[in-house]
């Protein structure tokens, strides 16, 4: 009974291996593009990767347009290379970005009225904590010192020599 | 009792702002163009690639832009709200074949129907990015002066247009 099973794993390991080798293979074929340009022009490639790395790709959000294999992504670094190479500045091609996708496309938002408490929020919360702390502390430095009667104060010292209550009763 | 009532509150308020957080689209991201023209361009008919169509031809008109694809199975699933409507005759709508192949296009149409008046073939997606497009299906309402009134990312449904396009248009052609 164990035997077949052993061997069915063996030819699934097996089946790894040649998937693993088509991958390696042809999977890298979108990059294959990009990396014949960077070798050809890498001061370009460096640019367009550098800006690139800036922006939002749309389709998968939480990667940048660098990073990202989705196919507007590709679209857009073609875009951002043929604009760059007509000679158009960084500012220019974020501009041109923004004006498409809105702010949304900036990895660094740009700061405005409608980004005001993303970026003064953390400023905010911690001026909020340190305010309470302060007068918490304020609050307690006015409160009226506690004033021991002699019989409390004869206790505290029987307490702290070792004599405690249950000595004494 | 008083001292609990404060981090209570504070909690409360923040389960609400998550909550809001939560049912929130991320996918919509509202669009810069709206308000603004819609980008100019020149593309060829899907059917007839020897005819061109421009936006400015509609000029005066208000119309509709659907973008899809044939490898976009939200388009699908629109397709039947999207005709049910072009078959009212509202507006023009428009199709925008985005990033496609114009066979894969033109089986695709054949097979579910054709609900577009003109359908155009943006088979490197140039268009689709002077429009922001970035989920296919998307929808545009387009004014009488060439204005973007209205985008729809994703498919459209019968309650966007019974409660968005539908209006808008009623709206604008009273204007």
């Amino acid at each position: 009974m164990v035997e077949p099973r052993n061997r069915d794993l063996r030819i699934l390991d097996r089946g790894w291996w040649l998937v693993l080798l088509l991958v390696l293979a042809f999977g890298r074929g979108t990059w294959a593009g990009e990396a014949a340009r960077a070798a050809t022009e890498p001061a370009l490639e460096d640019r367009v990767m550098a800006l690139a790395s800036e922006l939002r790709c749309l389709v998968c959000q939480n990667q940048t347009l660098a990073d990202s294999h989705a196919p507007l992504a590709m679209d857009l670094r073609d875009q951002i290379r043929e604009k760059m190479r007509q000679g158009a500045s960084e500012r220019d091609i974020v501009d041109y970005m923004v004006a498409r996708y809105g702010d949304f496309v900036l990895y660094r938002p740009p700061f405005k009225l409608s980004t005001l408490l993303l970026w003064a929020g953390p400023g905010l919360l911690v001026i909020a904590g340190l305010a309470t702390l302060y007068f918490r502390l304020a609050r307690r430095r006015g409160e009226p010192k506690v004033e021991l009667s002699a019989e409390e104060h004869a206790r505290a010292v029987a307490l702290l020599e070792g004599n405690g209550d249950r000595e004494r009763q | 009792m008083n001292r609990y009532l404060l981090p209570l509150g504070i909690f409360l308020l923040l389960v609400l702002l998550l909550g809001v957080g939560l049912s929130l689209n991320p996918r919509e991201v509202p669009s810069p163009l709206i308000g603004k023209p819609a980008p100019a361009f020149r593309l060829p008919q899907l059917h007839d690639p020897v005819k061109t169509f421009s936006p400015g031809e509609l000029r005066g008109k208000i119309w509709v832009l659907n973008v899809w694809a044939s490898w976009c199975v939200a388009c699908r699933e629109e397709h039947p709200v999207l005709s049910e409507f072009a078959k009212s005759r509202l507006v023009p709508v428009l199709g925008l074949n985005y990033k496609d192949t114009r066979e894969d296009a033109l089986a695709w149409l054949k097979r579910y129907g054709d609900p577009y008046q003109v359908s155009l073939a943006d088979f490197d997606g140039r268009v689709g990015i002077d429009y922001g497009v970035y989920g296919v299906p998307e929808t545009y309402v387009i004014d009488k002066q060439g204005v973007i009134r209205y985008k729809r990312i994703g498919p459209v449904t019968p309650e966007i247009l019974q409660q968005k396009i539908v209006p808008l248009i009623s709206e604008l052609s009273r204007g």
